[in-house]
């Protein structure tokens, strides 16, 4: 089974990575950037059949160490 | 005073961490390998040391933080025993859960490697009670993740109970925002936990302990946590 787990800063953590590549978007002469957030893409396969059991694995794992929850989100897809 | 510092792959500042720790205390610190399980019988400081460890992949400190000898430190600091992380190392202690908040990018993106002046906060931790509060110090950094960030109520709480112990400042001691050289809320270079027992700290007081190099102002530090198990004994 395939999963992907998004991370993403949260609404109003300064995200100087983000504001480094709008910078970069616009001097780049990209039409219509507004702003840019930087977050992690996490691509897993799964060793198990049953989709719930599948959802609470990436919980875990999002939970016990692809997020820092202090500052991130995270966002579950069995794909 | 008996001392642990502990190893990760990817750690540099070990041999700074334990050369200072045999200098000022005058034992040779144990040097404990992630993948143990127990810290060395009767360790009365854990600390963890700065660098790189596993390359600053994921997070900085985040895998470190889940390492096996990570549960011993956690055991260690609830018997109240004293944790002290530095650079990197602090950045495993707030991965780890044993210090609130998180070492985000340096707020202008850059790698910082220069001296810098702290004002000590307070003196009566086991940390600082080699300076008086107030006193500035001059340590170096260098570190590119070094930004302290917690949300609104943790900062509110760490003010509030004085766990601040080192901020960022100009050499009168004044908190100008260009002496903050990370962009961390409220200038916060150190803090420590609610119960008092583990610090951490961004700069680097191991490196300023001998005049050859031009400071001992870092030396404060470990003749304090020196003297606390003095008293103790």
């Amino acid at each position: 089974m395939k999963a992907r787990v998004t991370v993403t800063l949260k609404t109003g953590v300064l995200d100087p990575q983000g504001k480094a590549i709008e910078g970069a978007l616009k001097s780049l002469g990209v039409a219509g950037v507004a702003s840019v957030r930087q977050g992690k893409v996490f691509d897993i396969e799964l060793d198990v059949a049953d989709k719930g059991q599948a959802e609470q694995a990436l919980k875990a794992a999002a939970e016990k160490l692809l997020a820092n929850t202090v500052v991130e989100n995270y966002r579950i897809e069995v794909l | 005073m008996k001392s642990a510092v502990l190893v990760f792959p990817g750690i540099n500042r070990e041999r700074d961490m334990a050369r200072t720790l045999k200098l000022v205390s005058g034992v040779e610190p144990a040097m404990v390998w992630h993948a143990e399980t127990e810290l060395p019988a009767g360790t009365d400081l854990v600390v963890v040391p700065g660098g790189f460890s596993y390359g600053d992949y994921l997070r900085c400190g985040a895998i470190a933080a889940r390492a096996p000898i990570m549960d011993a430190v956690r055991a260690h600091a609830e018997r109240g025993g004293l944790v002290l992380g530095v650079c990197n190392g602090f950045q495993i202690l707030c991965e780890s859960g044993l210090l609130p908040g998180v070492l985000m990018r340096n707020s202008q993106l850059k790698f910082i490697c220069r001296d810098v002046h702290l004002r000590v906060e307070r003196s009566d931790t086991p940390f600082t009670r080699g300076y008086n509060a107030g006193q500035v110090i001059r340590v170096p950094v260098a570190h590119g993740e070094g930004n302290y960030v917690a949300d609104e109520n943790t900062i509110k709480a760490i003010e509030a109970e004085g766990r601040v112990i080192f901020r960022y400042c100009a050499a009168d001691g004044s908190l100008a925002e260009r002496s903050n050289i990370n962009g961390a809320i409220n200038a916060i270079a150190g803090i420590v936990n609610e119960r008092g027992n583990v610090a951490g700290m961004m700069p680097h007081p191991e490196n300023h302990v001998e005049s050859i190099i031009g400071s001992t102002d870092g030396r404060g530090l470990f003749a304090g946590l020196v003297a606390q198990f003095q008293n103790a004994a």
